[in-house]
């Protein structure tokens, strides 16, 4: 059974009067333990596509399913159980609570599966030490450099054991170096621990890590290429 | 479920950020609460001034007094026509079921002297139920008798004012003073009572026998006569049965025709007293239910801040859907915030409020009496004002979507 499978995927958008298709019949799966680059310009639908498959959105059309369950026909609350045990997110701009500090940004998801506060604090530290983030435990994220940021975020995403991190431009906002170390830290998730990465870029560099590369473009896409880890 | 100690940690955290806001959301929940406290504190003060009057009167009062005398067209007021006589008093016990026990009286003001200590003060000849009429107890000696009533013996019962300023310290059991230079043996002390509704002091008085109040100290009266008979009835719900029954009664004795108007009056004392006290009460609930507005207002404020909070921590929200929060997990967090906001601001609010009540009481002369029903009300309410509205933010948090919450700046 593969981890991810779309059917038609639709995704409508009404604005003012005009229709856009901002998703128009993604049909592909994605299979357990895959590393998969998403790419495309701006507009080429690749977000929507992510929100989607990360249970953020409903489609209008298709379906989605994650492990063999039909996404579209889960209410709010469900899709937030998904959220919380089986999807990790990492974003381009960190999106850490502000003036909280770094293991109790790890706990938040913990938090919402009901662990108790000694079990969160013993598995957020050992996230953070996983992540070579030992001893910052207590800084807030303005006190943390964009990388160690972003590591904080990985750490949060995989706190609850989920088998999937999606990931939306995380080295936007990272400098090279930065960047390839986080790149590395995924590459390890996956080859190591077989948790399976969806990484939305427009950059090939950082989409050369990956083992497959999805295009798209106008919602549509054009091209899906499986390939070797250089 | 989230739990709560980390909600109420998140709520104190945010609340923190923004100290001044949060200060001053509250001071409107302070300003209500400590509103309602003082004002029902006053309101009770008020009723409960009303209510020792009342029972210092005496309850279950009637008092019958003549008519007015009319001498060549001028009338001249209550109590002149000399009408009222024992015998009616005798009657109006006898006669009327509703009347537990009444006591004749007649009345004026008289010097005294004790000693090289003179005072002015209201003489009463009266019987010996005036004490049980009045609810009166003695604080030493004993009441008159009923020999002392036929035998005009020379006895006297003085009220507390007249130990304080004639015998300054001494006991006055025993002791002759004069009353218009006619001596008297104190044979009792009255408990103190204090001042009556029109703010006249009750303790300034001498009671004698009546029989010896007329022939020994009034003088030239008719040898039955009395000024007032003050009835007793055997219960507050019996007044109106007494108040006709008297009437009927003395208009037969008086022979006063059926068109005729009647020369005496009933006057209804504990019910000017009862109108007097249900109009306090109704001004507690009036000054409870303006203040309770304020309380409202407050209400409104933590809602206006609560939504200024849920806009700019859109992105939080985001952040904590994102990770798996549930709709209740958001509305609960923002409710714990409003509630926390209003029972911090409840709870000063109480402190302020019993302080401010008692140094009310202090600086003026107002009685104010914190009521803990009024308190716990109030601090429950301002509870409730932060759920109610903390609700509508909350719900408007708990709905935003993630997408839109996550991409906002």
């Amino acid at each position: 059974m593969a981890l991810i499978e779309t059917v038609g995927l639709k995704k409508i958008y009404n604005l003012g009067g005009s229709v856009i298709a901002a998703l128009d019949g993604i049909t592909t799966n994605i299979e357990k333990g895959e590393f998969v680059a998403i790419m495309g310009p701006s507009g080429s639908g690749k977000s929507t596509f992510m929100n989607l498959i990360g249970c953020l959105d409903k489609p209008t059309a298709g379906r989605c399913f994650l492990e063999g369950m039909d996404i579209g026909c889960l209410n709010r609350d469900e899709l937030a159980v998904i959220r919380n045990k089986k999807i990790g997110f990492v974003f381009q701009s960190f999106n850490l609570l502000p003036r909280t500090s770094a293991i109790e940004n790890v706990e938040l998801p913990m938090l919402y599966s009901g662990l108790s506060p000694l079990d969160r604090k013993l598995r957020a530290r050992k996230a953070l030490k996983m992540m070579g983030l030992e001893g910052r435990e207590e800084h807030l994220p303005n006190q943390l450099s964009g990388g160690q940021q972003q590591r904080v975020a990985i750490a949060r995403a995989l706190v609850n054991d989920a088998p999937l991190i999606m990931a939306d431009e995380p080295t936007g906002n990272l400098d090279t170096k930065a960047s390839e170390e986080i790149m590395e830290l995924f590459v390890k998730l996956n080859e190591e621990s077989h948790i399976t990465v969806i990484l939305v870029t427009h950059e090939h560099d950082i989409a050369a890590f990956s083992k497959r590369i999805i295009r798209f473009l106008d919602g549509k896409i054009v091209s899906d290429e499986k390939r070797s880890r250089p | 479920m989230i739990n709560l100690a980390a909600t109420v940690k998140i709520s104190l955290r945010a609340l923190k950020i923004n100290k001044m806001r949060s200060a001053l959301t509250m001071l409107g929940i302070v300003i209500g609460v400590t509103a309602v406290i003082i004002m029902v504190a006053i309101g009770s003060g008020a009723r409960e001034r009303v209510s020792r009057q009342i029972s210092s009167a005496g309850s279950n009062l009637l008092v019958v007094v003549p008519g007015s005398m009319t001498a060549g067209g001028i009338r001249m007021g209550f109590g002149t026509q000399a009408n009222l006589t024992t015998k009616d008093a005798e009657a109006i016990l006898k006669e009327c079921p509703a009347v537990w026990d009444v006591s004749p009286e007649v009345h004026g003001a008289a010097q005294v002297v004790f000693g090289n200590q003179n005072w002015s003060t209201a003489i009463t000849a009266t019987t010996p139920s005036y004490l049980n009429v009045r609810d009166w107890l003695l604080d030493d000696g004993r009441n008159f008798s009923d020999q002392d009533i036929r035998n005009t013996t020379k006895v006297c019962i003085v009220g507390q004012t007249i130990v304080e300023n004639l015998f300054a310290g001494q006991d006055p059991i025993d002791q002759i003073i004069r009353i218009k230079k006619v001596p008297f043996v104190v044979i009792g002390v009255l408990e103190a009572k204090g001042q009556d509704l029109m703010g006249q002091d009750q303790d300034d008085m001498i009671l004698i026998p009546i029989t010896t109040g007329r022939k020994k100290v009034f003088g030239s009266l008719r040898p039955d006569m009395v000024r007032s008979i003050i009835v007793k009835t055997v219960s507050t719900q019996e007044l109106p049965q007494a108040e006709t029954q008297i009437q009927e009664l003395l208009r037969q004795r008086h022979h006063i025709g059926p068109k005729e108007e009647e020369d005496f009056t009933v006057r209804n004392l504990t019910q000017m007293l009862q109108m007097a006290e249900k109009s306090t009460r109704i001004m507690t609930m009036l000054l409870g239910a303006i203040a309770s507005i304020s309380l409202l207002v407050g209400g409104i404020g933590i809602m206006n801040i609560m939504l200024v909070s849920v806009t700019e921590r859109t992105r939080e929200i985001g952040i904590r859907m994102a990770v798996g929060a549930k709709v209740r997990d958001i509305r609960l967090q923002f409710i714990t915030e409003a509630l926390i906001l209003s029972m911090i601001g409840g709870a000063i609010g109480i402190i302020m409020g019993i302080a401010g009540a008692k140094l009310i009481a202090l600086l003026t002369d107002w009685s104010a009496m914190v009521s803990l029903p009024a308190t716990a009300a109030a601090f429950g309410f301002s509870g409730l004002v932060g759920i109610f509205f903390g609700f509508y933010p909350a719900y408007k948090a708990s709905l935003l979507n993630p997408i839109e919450a996550l991409r906002y700046e």
